[in-house]
Protein backbone atom coordinates (compact mmCIF):
# COMPACT_ATOMS: atom_id res chain seq x y z
CA UNK A 1 0.00 0.00 0.00
CA UNK A 2 1.30 3.46 -0.94
CA UNK A 3 2.60 5.80 1.75
CA UNK A 4 0.90 9.08 2.45
CA UNK A 5 2.50 11.97 0.56
CA UNK A 6 4.30 14.33 2.92
CA UNK A 7 2.76 17.78 3.23
CA UNK A 8 4.10 20.95 4.80
CA UNK A 9 1.02 21.23 7.01
CA UNK A 10 0.61 19.52 10.35
CA UNK A 11 -2.05 16.76 10.09
CA UNK A 12 -3.82 18.15 13.15
CA UNK A 13 -3.06 21.41 14.91
CA UNK A 14 -5.19 22.98 17.61
CA UNK A 15 -4.47 26.01 19.71
CA UNK A 16 -6.48 26.68 22.87
CA UNK A 17 -9.39 24.86 21.30
CA UNK A 18 -12.66 24.84 23.19
CA UNK A 19 -15.19 22.23 22.07
CA UNK A 20 -18.84 21.94 23.04
CA UNK A 21 -22.37 22.36 21.83
CA UNK A 22 -23.47 25.82 20.77
CA UNK A 23 -21.85 28.18 23.23
CA UNK A 24 -21.72 25.59 26.01
CA UNK A 25 -18.13 24.37 26.41
CA UNK A 26 -17.45 20.71 27.18
CA UNK A 27 -13.65 20.71 27.02
CA UNK A 28 -11.42 23.77 27.05
CA UNK A 29 -7.77 24.41 26.36
CA UNK A 30 -6.97 21.62 23.90
CA UNK A 31 -3.64 22.24 22.21
CA UNK A 32 -2.33 19.76 19.65
CA UNK A 33 0.44 19.63 17.08
CA UNK A 34 0.37 16.15 15.60
CA UNK A 35 2.87 14.87 13.07
CA UNK A 36 2.30 12.26 10.31
CA UNK A 37 2.19 8.71 11.67
CA UNK A 38 1.36 9.72 15.23
CA UNK A 39 -1.39 8.16 17.32
CA UNK A 40 -3.33 10.20 19.88
CA UNK A 41 -5.58 8.15 22.18
CA UNK A 42 -8.43 9.94 23.95
CA UNK A 43 -9.43 8.17 27.15
CA UNK A 44 -12.27 8.99 29.50
CA UNK A 45 -15.53 7.78 30.93
CA UNK A 46 -18.93 8.22 29.22
CA UNK A 47 -19.70 11.91 28.84
CA UNK A 48 -16.08 12.92 29.33
CA UNK A 49 -16.04 14.72 25.99
CA UNK A 50 -14.10 12.21 23.84
CA UNK A 51 -16.76 12.02 21.14
CA UNK A 52 -17.36 15.77 21.25
CA UNK A 53 -13.68 16.40 20.58
CA UNK A 54 -13.59 13.80 17.78
CA UNK A 55 -16.74 15.24 16.17
CA UNK A 56 -15.13 18.68 16.30
CA UNK A 57 -12.00 17.32 14.62
CA UNK A 58 -14.26 15.71 11.99
CA UNK A 59 -15.98 19.04 11.36
CA UNK A 60 -19.37 17.85 12.61
CA UNK A 61 -19.43 20.37 15.47
CA UNK A 62 -18.07 23.89 15.27
CA UNK A 63 -15.46 24.78 17.90
CA UNK A 64 -16.80 27.07 20.63
CA UNK A 65 -13.58 29.04 20.18
CA UNK A 66 -9.93 28.48 19.44
CA UNK A 67 -7.98 27.49 16.40
CA UNK A 68 -8.25 24.11 14.66
CA UNK A 69 -6.70 22.96 11.39
CA UNK A 70 -6.45 19.56 9.75
CA UNK A 71 -3.85 19.33 6.95
CA UNK A 72 -3.83 23.10 6.82
CA UNK A 73 -7.60 23.51 6.33
CA UNK A 74 -10.50 24.07 8.70
CA UNK A 75 -12.08 20.89 10.07
CA UNK A 76 -14.55 19.23 7.69
CA UNK A 77 -13.05 20.79 4.56
CA UNK A 78 -11.08 17.77 3.32
CA UNK A 79 -13.42 14.74 3.23
CA UNK A 80 -11.15 12.83 0.84
CA UNK A 81 -8.17 13.13 3.20
CA UNK A 82 -9.85 12.77 6.59
CA UNK A 83 -11.95 9.71 7.52
CA UNK A 84 -14.22 9.41 10.55
CA UNK A 85 -15.65 6.30 12.20
CA UNK A 86 -18.72 7.29 14.25
CA UNK A 87 -19.53 5.65 17.55
CA UNK A 88 -22.13 2.89 17.05
CA UNK A 89 -22.99 3.62 13.41
CA UNK A 90 -26.50 2.42 12.64
CA UNK A 91 -25.67 -0.69 10.70
CA UNK A 92 -29.37 -1.09 11.14
CA UNK A 93 -31.36 -4.28 11.17
CA UNK A 94 -33.23 -3.09 8.11
CA UNK A 95 -30.38 -1.96 5.88
CA UNK A 96 -30.56 -4.14 2.78
CA UNK A 97 -26.91 -3.68 1.93
CA UNK A 98 -24.27 -6.33 1.44
CA UNK A 99 -20.89 -5.88 3.09
CA UNK A 100 -19.16 -4.94 -0.19
CA UNK A 101 -21.63 -2.09 -0.87
CA UNK A 102 -21.28 -0.86 2.70
CA UNK A 103 -17.48 -0.77 2.40
CA UNK A 104 -17.78 0.92 -1.01
CA UNK A 105 -19.50 3.83 0.75
CA UNK A 106 -16.02 4.70 2.00
CA UNK A 107 -15.20 5.75 -1.57
CA UNK A 108 -18.12 8.20 -1.85
CA UNK A 109 -15.97 11.15 -0.72
CA UNK A 110 -13.78 10.55 -3.78
CA UNK A 111 -16.67 9.80 -6.14
CA UNK A 112 -19.04 12.65 -5.25
CA UNK A 113 -22.58 12.46 -6.55
CA UNK A 114 -22.17 11.11 -10.05
CA UNK A 115 -18.66 9.77 -10.74
CA UNK A 116 -18.69 6.12 -11.75
CA UNK A 117 -16.93 3.57 -9.52
CA UNK A 118 -13.65 2.63 -11.25
CA UNK A 119 -11.67 -0.62 -11.22
CA UNK A 120 -9.24 1.15 -8.87
CA UNK A 121 -12.09 1.92 -6.42
CA UNK A 122 -13.26 -1.69 -6.55
CA UNK A 123 -9.71 -2.88 -5.92
CA UNK A 124 -9.47 -0.65 -2.83
CA UNK A 125 -12.80 -1.96 -1.53
CA UNK A 126 -11.69 -5.60 -1.94
CA UNK A 127 -8.36 -4.86 -0.29
CA UNK A 128 -10.06 -3.08 2.66
CA UNK A 129 -12.35 -6.08 3.23
CA UNK A 130 -9.36 -8.43 3.15
CA UNK A 131 -7.47 -6.27 5.66
CA UNK A 132 -10.25 -6.59 8.24
CA UNK A 133 -10.94 -10.24 7.37
CA UNK A 134 -14.49 -9.96 6.07
CA UNK A 135 -13.83 -10.83 2.42
CA UNK A 136 -15.67 -14.14 2.87
CA UNK A 137 -18.79 -12.21 3.93
CA UNK A 138 -18.56 -9.69 1.07
CA UNK A 139 -21.93 -10.66 -0.40
CA UNK A 140 -23.72 -11.18 2.94
CA UNK A 141 -26.33 -8.62 3.97
CA UNK A 142 -24.87 -6.51 6.77
CA UNK A 143 -27.97 -7.10 8.93
CA UNK A 144 -27.17 -10.84 9.03
CA UNK A 145 -23.72 -10.27 10.54
CA UNK A 146 -22.71 -10.31 14.20
CA UNK A 147 -21.98 -7.02 15.96
CA UNK A 148 -18.25 -7.68 15.68
CA UNK A 149 -18.45 -8.37 11.95
CA UNK A 150 -20.52 -5.20 11.47
CA UNK A 151 -17.83 -3.23 13.28
CA UNK A 152 -15.20 -4.78 10.99
CA UNK A 153 -17.30 -3.66 8.02
CA UNK A 154 -17.35 -0.09 9.32
CA UNK A 155 -13.60 -0.23 9.84
CA UNK A 156 -13.14 -1.45 6.25
CA UNK A 157 -15.32 1.45 5.10
CA UNK A 158 -12.99 3.90 6.88
CA UNK A 159 -9.90 2.21 5.40
CA UNK A 160 -11.42 2.40 1.92
CA UNK A 161 -11.30 6.19 2.17
CA UNK A 162 -7.46 5.91 2.03
CA UNK A 163 -7.27 9.06 4.12
CA UNK A 164 -4.29 10.77 5.69
CA UNK A 165 -6.04 11.34 9.02
CA UNK A 166 -8.24 8.74 10.74
CA UNK A 167 -10.65 9.78 13.51
CA UNK A 168 -11.94 6.63 15.20
CA UNK A 169 -14.64 6.83 17.86
CA UNK A 170 -14.43 3.69 19.96
CA UNK A 171 -13.34 1.36 17.14
CA UNK A 172 -12.90 -1.54 19.57
CA UNK A 173 -16.43 -1.28 21.02
CA UNK A 174 -18.14 -4.66 20.95
CA UNK A 175 -15.02 -6.47 19.78
CA UNK A 176 -13.44 -9.45 21.48
CA UNK A 177 -9.71 -9.92 22.03
CA UNK A 178 -9.09 -10.89 18.38
CA UNK A 179 -11.01 -7.87 17.20
CA UNK A 180 -9.03 -5.55 19.45
CA UNK A 181 -5.78 -7.01 18.18
CA UNK A 182 -7.01 -6.49 14.63
CA UNK A 183 -7.74 -2.81 15.31
CA UNK A 184 -4.31 -2.38 16.95
CA UNK A 185 -2.61 -4.01 13.93
CA UNK A 186 -4.59 -1.90 11.46
CA UNK A 187 -3.73 1.30 13.32
CA UNK A 188 -0.04 0.30 13.37
CA UNK A 189 -0.09 -0.46 9.64
CA UNK A 190 -1.78 2.86 8.86
CA UNK A 191 0.71 4.76 11.02
CA UNK A 192 3.59 2.99 9.27
CA UNK A 193 2.48 4.54 5.98
CA UNK A 194 2.26 8.00 7.51
CA UNK A 195 -1.42 8.16 8.49
CA UNK A 196 -2.19 10.18 11.62
CA UNK A 197 -4.72 8.55 13.94
CA UNK A 198 -6.89 9.92 16.75
CA UNK A 199 -8.80 7.24 18.61
CA UNK A 200 -11.34 7.56 21.42
CA UNK A 201 -11.61 4.59 23.76
CA UNK A 202 -12.56 3.39 27.25
CA UNK A 203 -9.74 0.86 27.24
CA UNK A 204 -6.44 1.83 28.86
CA UNK A 205 -4.78 -1.03 26.94
CA UNK A 206 -5.53 0.72 23.64
CA UNK A 207 -3.05 3.43 24.69
CA UNK A 208 -0.13 1.03 24.80
CA UNK A 209 1.40 2.05 21.46
CA UNK A 210 0.16 5.64 21.38
CA UNK A 211 2.45 8.55 20.68
CA UNK A 212 0.41 10.53 23.16
CA UNK A 213 -2.63 10.08 25.38
CA UNK A 214 -5.20 12.64 26.48
CA UNK A 215 -7.17 11.81 29.63
CA UNK A 216 -10.52 13.56 29.61
CA UNK A 217 -13.16 14.20 32.28
CA UNK A 218 -15.09 17.12 30.80
CA UNK A 219 -11.68 18.83 30.81
CA UNK A 220 -8.16 17.82 29.91
CA UNK A 221 -6.88 15.92 32.97
CA UNK A 222 -3.52 15.06 31.42
CA UNK A 223 -1.84 14.90 28.06
CA UNK A 224 1.48 13.50 26.94
CA UNK A 225 3.23 10.19 26.32
CA UNK A 226 1.39 7.21 27.88
CA UNK A 227 3.85 6.86 30.75
CA UNK A 228 3.20 10.48 31.74
CA UNK A 229 -0.50 10.94 30.95
CA UNK A 230 -1.52 7.66 32.58
CA UNK A 231 0.17 8.27 35.93
CA UNK A 232 -1.79 7.01 38.94
CA UNK A 233 -2.75 10.48 40.16
CA UNK A 234 -4.29 11.32 36.77
CA UNK A 235 -6.12 8.00 36.52
CA UNK A 236 -7.49 8.46 40.03
CA UNK A 237 -8.67 11.93 39.10
CA UNK A 238 -10.27 10.67 35.89
CA UNK A 239 -11.72 7.29 36.92
CA UNK A 240 -11.46 7.21 40.70
CA UNK A 241 -9.07 4.23 40.58
CA UNK A 242 -5.58 3.39 39.39
CA UNK A 243 -4.23 0.71 37.07
CA UNK A 244 -3.17 -2.58 38.72
CA UNK A 245 0.63 -2.89 38.46
CA UNK B 1 -70.63 -35.68 -27.04
CA UNK B 2 -70.18 -35.67 -23.22
CA UNK B 3 -66.45 -35.22 -23.72
CA UNK B 4 -67.06 -32.19 -25.95
CA UNK B 5 -69.48 -30.68 -23.38
CA UNK B 6 -66.87 -31.05 -20.65
CA UNK B 7 -64.27 -29.39 -22.86
CA UNK B 8 -66.63 -26.48 -23.55
CA UNK B 9 -67.40 -26.15 -19.86
CA UNK B 10 -63.70 -26.07 -18.99
CA UNK B 11 -63.02 -23.51 -21.74
CA UNK B 12 -65.88 -21.33 -20.49
CA UNK B 13 -64.45 -21.45 -16.96
CA UNK B 14 -61.03 -20.46 -18.24
CA UNK B 15 -62.59 -17.60 -20.20
CA UNK B 16 -64.51 -16.47 -17.12
CA UNK B 17 -61.32 -16.47 -15.05
CA UNK B 18 -59.40 -14.55 -17.74
CA UNK B 19 -62.29 -12.11 -17.99
CA UNK B 20 -62.43 -11.78 -14.18
CA UNK B 21 -58.72 -11.05 -13.98
CA UNK B 22 -58.05 -9.04 -17.13
CA UNK B 23 -61.25 -8.42 -19.08
CA UNK B 24 -62.48 -5.65 -16.84
CA UNK B 25 -59.41 -3.58 -17.60
CA UNK B 26 -59.94 -4.05 -21.35
CA UNK B 27 -63.65 -3.21 -21.25
CA UNK B 28 -63.67 -0.38 -18.74
CA UNK B 29 -61.72 2.69 -19.83
CA UNK B 30 -62.00 4.40 -16.40
CA UNK B 31 -60.64 1.29 -14.67
CA UNK B 32 -57.66 1.38 -17.06
CA UNK B 33 -57.02 4.98 -16.03
CA UNK B 34 -57.28 3.95 -12.39
CA UNK B 35 -54.80 1.13 -13.00
CA UNK B 36 -52.29 3.48 -14.65
CA UNK B 37 -52.66 6.00 -11.81
CA UNK B 38 -52.28 3.24 -9.23
CA UNK B 39 -49.17 1.81 -10.89
CA UNK B 40 -47.58 5.26 -11.02
CA UNK B 41 -48.32 5.68 -7.31
CA UNK B 42 -46.85 2.22 -6.61
CA UNK B 43 -43.55 3.00 -8.37
CA UNK B 44 -43.29 6.52 -6.89
CA UNK B 45 -44.01 5.20 -3.39
CA UNK B 46 -41.48 2.37 -3.90
CA UNK B 47 -38.61 4.83 -4.44
CA UNK B 48 -39.59 7.24 -1.67
CA UNK B 49 -40.86 4.54 0.71
CA UNK B 50 -37.52 2.73 0.56
CA UNK B 51 -35.85 5.67 2.30
CA UNK B 52 -38.83 6.27 4.61
CA UNK B 53 -38.38 2.69 5.86
CA UNK B 54 -34.57 2.77 5.98
CA UNK B 55 -34.40 6.07 7.86
CA UNK B 56 -37.41 5.45 10.09
CA UNK B 57 -39.29 8.47 8.77
CA UNK B 58 -42.73 6.86 9.07
CA UNK B 59 -43.98 9.30 11.69
CA UNK B 60 -43.02 12.44 9.80
CA UNK B 61 -44.33 10.88 6.59
CA UNK B 62 -47.63 10.09 8.27
CA UNK B 63 -47.81 13.57 9.77
CA UNK B 64 -47.13 15.07 6.37
CA UNK B 65 -49.82 12.93 4.78
CA UNK B 66 -52.38 14.22 7.28
CA UNK B 67 -50.94 17.72 7.40
CA UNK B 68 -51.85 18.39 3.77
CA UNK B 69 -55.58 18.07 4.61
CA UNK B 70 -56.30 21.77 5.40
CA UNK B 71 -54.56 22.88 2.21
CA UNK B 72 -56.58 20.49 0.07
CA UNK B 73 -59.83 21.47 1.81
CA UNK B 74 -59.12 25.21 1.51
CA UNK B 75 -58.15 24.80 -2.16
CA UNK B 76 -61.42 22.99 -2.85
CA UNK B 77 -63.39 25.77 -1.12
CA UNK B 78 -61.59 28.36 -3.21
CA UNK B 79 -62.10 26.32 -6.35
CA UNK B 80 -58.40 25.77 -7.08
CA UNK B 81 -56.46 22.54 -7.52
CA UNK B 82 -56.29 20.30 -4.44
CA UNK B 83 -52.66 19.52 -5.31
CA UNK B 84 -51.80 23.23 -5.09
CA UNK B 85 -53.37 23.38 -1.63
CA UNK B 86 -51.47 20.25 -0.61
CA UNK B 87 -48.16 21.84 -1.68
CA UNK B 88 -48.88 24.97 0.42
CA UNK B 89 -49.86 22.82 3.41
CA UNK B 90 -46.76 20.63 3.08
CA UNK B 91 -44.46 23.68 2.99
CA UNK B 92 -46.17 25.16 6.10
CA UNK B 93 -45.99 21.81 7.87
CA UNK B 94 -42.29 21.23 7.16
CA UNK B 95 -41.32 24.80 8.05
CA UNK B 96 -43.37 24.52 11.25
CA UNK B 97 -41.64 21.30 12.26
CA UNK B 98 -38.25 22.92 11.62
CA UNK B 99 -39.11 26.03 13.66
CA UNK B 100 -40.57 24.13 16.65
CA UNK B 101 -37.63 21.73 16.60
CA UNK B 102 -34.84 24.33 16.37
CA UNK B 103 -36.20 27.43 18.08
CA UNK B 104 -38.17 25.85 20.93
CA UNK B 105 -35.61 23.05 21.40
CA UNK B 106 -38.32 20.41 21.58
CA UNK B 107 -37.66 16.90 20.27
CA UNK B 108 -38.37 16.16 16.62
CA UNK B 109 -41.21 13.81 17.61
CA UNK B 110 -42.95 16.48 19.66
CA UNK B 111 -42.60 19.04 16.87
CA UNK B 112 -44.01 16.62 14.30
CA UNK B 113 -46.83 15.51 16.62
CA UNK B 114 -47.89 19.09 17.37
CA UNK B 115 -47.98 20.13 13.73
CA UNK B 116 -49.64 16.84 12.77
CA UNK B 117 -52.66 17.20 15.07
CA UNK B 118 -52.84 20.96 14.54
CA UNK B 119 -53.00 20.68 10.76
CA UNK B 120 -55.37 17.70 10.86
CA UNK B 121 -57.76 19.54 13.19
CA UNK B 122 -57.63 22.61 10.98
CA UNK B 123 -58.46 20.46 7.97
CA UNK B 124 -61.44 18.85 9.71
CA UNK B 125 -62.65 22.31 10.87
CA UNK B 126 -62.49 23.72 7.33
CA UNK B 127 -64.39 20.78 5.89
CA UNK B 128 -66.99 20.78 8.70
CA UNK B 129 -67.74 24.48 8.13
CA UNK B 130 -68.67 23.86 4.52
CA UNK B 131 -71.66 21.65 3.70
CA UNK B 132 -70.27 21.12 0.18
CA UNK B 133 -67.02 19.68 1.56
CA UNK B 134 -68.39 17.23 4.11
CA UNK B 135 -68.61 14.47 1.49
CA UNK B 136 -65.21 15.43 0.11
CA UNK B 137 -63.49 14.78 3.46
CA UNK B 138 -63.91 11.05 2.96
CA UNK B 139 -62.51 11.30 -0.57
CA UNK B 140 -59.50 13.28 0.66
CA UNK B 141 -58.82 10.81 3.47
CA UNK B 142 -59.50 7.57 1.62
CA UNK B 143 -58.91 8.52 -2.01
CA UNK B 144 -61.09 9.08 -5.00
CA UNK B 145 -59.54 6.94 -7.67
CA UNK B 146 -62.85 6.72 -9.57
CA UNK B 147 -62.44 10.36 -10.62
CA UNK B 148 -58.85 10.06 -11.82
CA UNK B 149 -58.31 11.85 -15.12
CA UNK B 150 -55.51 12.04 -17.67
CA UNK B 151 -54.45 15.38 -16.15
CA UNK B 152 -53.89 13.67 -12.76
CA UNK B 153 -51.92 10.91 -14.45
CA UNK B 154 -49.68 13.37 -16.29
CA UNK B 155 -48.88 15.15 -13.00
CA UNK B 156 -48.13 11.77 -11.39
CA UNK B 157 -45.87 10.82 -14.31
CA UNK B 158 -43.92 14.10 -14.08
CA UNK B 159 -43.58 13.61 -10.30
CA UNK B 160 -42.31 10.03 -10.84
CA UNK B 161 -39.71 11.23 -13.37
CA UNK B 162 -38.56 13.95 -10.92
CA UNK B 163 -38.35 11.51 -8.01
CA UNK B 164 -36.46 8.93 -10.09
CA UNK B 165 -34.06 11.70 -11.16
CA UNK B 166 -33.55 12.88 -7.57
CA UNK B 167 -32.90 9.29 -6.47
CA UNK B 168 -30.34 8.77 -9.25
CA UNK B 169 -28.46 11.95 -8.37
CA UNK B 170 -28.74 11.72 -4.57
CA UNK B 171 -28.49 7.97 -4.00
CA UNK B 172 -25.04 8.19 -2.37
CA UNK B 173 -25.84 10.84 0.27
CA UNK B 174 -29.25 9.17 0.80
CA UNK B 175 -27.51 5.86 1.53
CA UNK B 176 -25.06 7.54 3.90
CA UNK B 177 -28.01 9.23 5.66
CA UNK B 178 -29.51 5.79 6.23
CA UNK B 179 -26.34 4.67 8.02
CA UNK B 180 -25.24 7.74 9.99
CA UNK B 181 -25.82 11.46 9.53
CA UNK B 182 -22.24 12.17 10.55
CA UNK B 183 -21.00 10.04 7.67
CA UNK B 184 -22.84 12.26 5.19
CA UNK B 185 -20.99 15.40 6.29
CA UNK B 186 -17.62 13.70 6.65
CA UNK B 187 -18.00 12.29 3.12
CA UNK B 188 -18.28 15.77 1.63
CA UNK B 189 -22.08 16.07 1.41
CA UNK B 190 -24.45 18.23 3.45
CA UNK B 191 -26.66 16.09 5.71
CA UNK B 192 -29.08 19.00 6.17
CA UNK B 193 -29.43 19.63 2.44
CA UNK B 194 -29.99 16.00 1.52
CA UNK B 195 -32.35 15.43 4.45
CA UNK B 196 -34.43 18.33 3.14
CA UNK B 197 -34.30 16.92 -0.40
CA UNK B 198 -35.52 13.59 0.98
CA UNK B 199 -38.36 15.30 2.85
CA UNK B 200 -39.34 17.14 -0.34
CA UNK B 201 -39.48 13.74 -2.03
CA UNK B 202 -41.81 12.41 0.69
CA UNK B 203 -44.01 15.52 0.43
CA UNK B 204 -44.18 15.26 -3.39
CA UNK B 205 -45.11 11.59 -3.19
CA UNK B 206 -47.88 12.27 -0.67
CA UNK B 207 -49.23 15.16 -2.74
CA UNK B 208 -49.38 13.28 -6.06
CA UNK B 209 -50.72 10.08 -4.47
CA UNK B 210 -53.53 11.40 -2.29
CA UNK B 211 -56.20 11.33 -5.00
CA UNK B 212 -55.52 7.67 -5.71
CA UNK B 213 -55.25 6.22 -2.20
CA UNK B 214 -56.15 9.17 0.05
CA UNK B 215 -54.08 11.06 2.59
CA UNK B 216 -54.88 8.56 5.34
CA UNK B 217 -53.78 5.53 3.35
CA UNK B 218 -50.85 6.89 1.37
CA UNK B 219 -48.53 5.91 4.21
CA UNK B 220 -49.57 2.30 3.65
CA UNK B 221 -48.27 2.49 0.08
CA UNK B 222 -45.09 4.19 1.28
CA UNK B 223 -44.32 1.67 4.01
CA UNK B 224 -45.82 -1.76 3.22
CA UNK B 225 -44.22 -2.44 -0.21
CA UNK B 226 -40.86 -0.98 0.90
CA UNK B 227 -40.97 -3.11 4.07
CA UNK B 228 -41.63 -6.15 1.85
CA UNK B 229 -38.60 -5.17 -0.23
CA UNK B 230 -36.46 -4.82 2.92
CA UNK B 231 -37.22 -8.46 3.81
CA UNK B 232 -35.50 -9.85 0.72
CA UNK B 233 -33.24 -7.23 -0.82
CA UNK B 234 -29.46 -7.07 -0.53
CA UNK B 235 -29.14 -3.79 -2.40
CA UNK B 236 -31.13 -0.57 -2.40
CA UNK B 237 -31.95 -0.95 -6.10
CA UNK B 238 -33.40 -4.43 -5.54
CA UNK B 239 -35.36 -3.16 -2.51
CA UNK B 240 -36.95 -0.50 -4.73
CA UNK B 241 -37.70 -3.06 -7.45
CA UNK B 242 -39.33 -5.51 -5.03
CA UNK B 243 -41.29 -2.61 -3.48
CA UNK B 244 -42.45 -1.47 -6.93
CA UNK B 245 -43.50 -5.02 -7.83
CA UNK B 246 -45.29 -5.57 -4.53
CA UNK B 247 -47.00 -2.17 -4.79
CA UNK B 248 -48.06 -2.82 -8.39
CA UNK B 249 -49.51 -6.24 -7.51
CA UNK B 250 -51.40 -4.57 -4.63
CA UNK B 251 -52.82 -1.96 -6.98
CA UNK B 252 -53.94 -4.63 -9.45
CA UNK B 253 -55.51 -6.93 -6.86
CA UNK B 254 -57.00 -4.00 -4.94
CA UNK B 255 -58.67 -2.55 -8.04
CA UNK B 256 -60.01 -5.98 -9.08
CA UNK B 257 -61.45 -6.57 -5.60
CA UNK B 258 -62.91 -3.10 -5.55
CA UNK B 259 -64.53 -3.58 -8.99
CA UNK B 260 -65.93 -7.07 -8.46
CA UNK B 261 -67.01 -6.74 -4.82
CA UNK B 262 -67.86 -3.03 -4.70
CA UNK B 263 -65.20 -2.20 -2.11
CA UNK B 264 -63.38 1.06 -1.46
CA UNK B 265 -60.48 1.06 -3.95
CA UNK B 266 -57.86 2.90 -1.84
CA UNK B 267 -58.46 0.71 1.20
CA UNK B 268 -58.43 -2.48 -0.92
CA UNK B 269 -55.07 -1.53 -2.45
CA UNK B 270 -53.43 -0.67 0.88
CA UNK B 271 -54.86 -3.71 2.65
CA UNK B 272 -53.52 -5.93 -0.15
CA UNK B 273 -50.08 -4.33 0.26
CA UNK B 274 -50.14 -5.04 4.01
CA UNK B 275 -51.30 -8.65 3.44
CA UNK B 276 -48.52 -9.13 0.86
CA UNK B 277 -46.05 -7.89 3.47
CA UNK B 278 -47.44 -10.31 6.08
CA UNK B 279 -47.21 -13.27 3.68
CA UNK B 280 -43.69 -12.25 2.65
CA UNK B 281 -42.63 -11.94 6.29
CA UNK B 282 -43.96 -15.45 7.05
CA UNK B 283 -42.14 -16.79 3.97
CA UNK B 284 -38.89 -15.01 4.89
CA UNK B 285 -39.00 -16.23 8.50
CA UNK B 286 -39.79 -19.80 7.45
CA UNK B 287 -36.95 -19.76 4.93
CA UNK B 288 -34.59 -18.39 7.57
CA UNK B 289 -35.51 -21.03 10.15
CA UNK B 290 -35.16 -23.84 7.57
CA UNK B 291 -31.74 -22.57 6.54
CA UNK B 292 -30.73 -22.22 10.23
CA UNK B 293 -31.84 -25.80 10.87
CA UNK B 294 -29.92 -26.92 7.78
CA UNK B 295 -26.81 -25.11 9.06
CA UNK B 296 -27.21 -26.72 12.50
CA UNK B 297 -27.49 -30.17 10.90
CA UNK B 298 -24.44 -29.41 8.79
CA UNK B 299 -22.48 -28.27 11.87
CA UNK B 300 -23.56 -31.42 13.69
CA UNK B 301 -22.30 -33.61 10.86
CA UNK B 302 -19.16 -31.52 10.22
CA UNK B 303 -18.33 -29.87 13.54
CA UNK B 304 -15.10 -28.27 12.19
CA UNK B 305 -16.53 -26.97 8.93
CA UNK B 306 -16.47 -23.30 10.02
CA UNK B 307 -12.93 -22.88 11.17
CA UNK B 308 -12.42 -19.14 11.17
CA UNK B 309 -13.17 -17.05 14.21
CA UNK B 310 -15.67 -14.20 13.92
CA UNK B 311 -15.45 -11.15 16.08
Amino acid sequence: MASVTATSHSPISADHLCVGYGKRPVIEGVTLDMQPGELLVLIGTNGSGKSTLLKTLAGLIKPVHGDLHLLGEHAGQLPKRVAYLPQHPVSSHTLPLCVRDMVAMGRYAHLGLMKQTSAHDREIVEESMTRVGIEAEADQPIRDLSGGQQQRTHLAQVLARQAEVLLLDEPTAGLDINGRKLVADLVSAERARGVTVVMATHELNDAEHATSVMLLAQRVVSVGPPEVALRDEFLRECFGFTQPH
Amino acid sequence: MIHSQCENHSQNRKLAIVNFLFGVFVDDQQLRLELIAGLLVAVTCAITGTFVVLRGLSFIGDALAHGVLPGIAAAMLLGVSGMFGAVVSAVIMMSGVGIVNRRLRLSGDTAIGLLFVGMLSLGVLITSRSVSLVGDLEEILFGDIAHVEWSTISVQLIALICIAFIFTVCRRPFLLLSVDEGLVNTSGFSAKLFHNVMMAMVATTVIVSFQTVGTLLVMGMLIAPAATGALFARRISSMIMIAALSGSISVYIGLLASYHYDLAAGASIVLTAVILFALSAIFAETRKSISRRHDDDHDHEHPHAHGHVHI
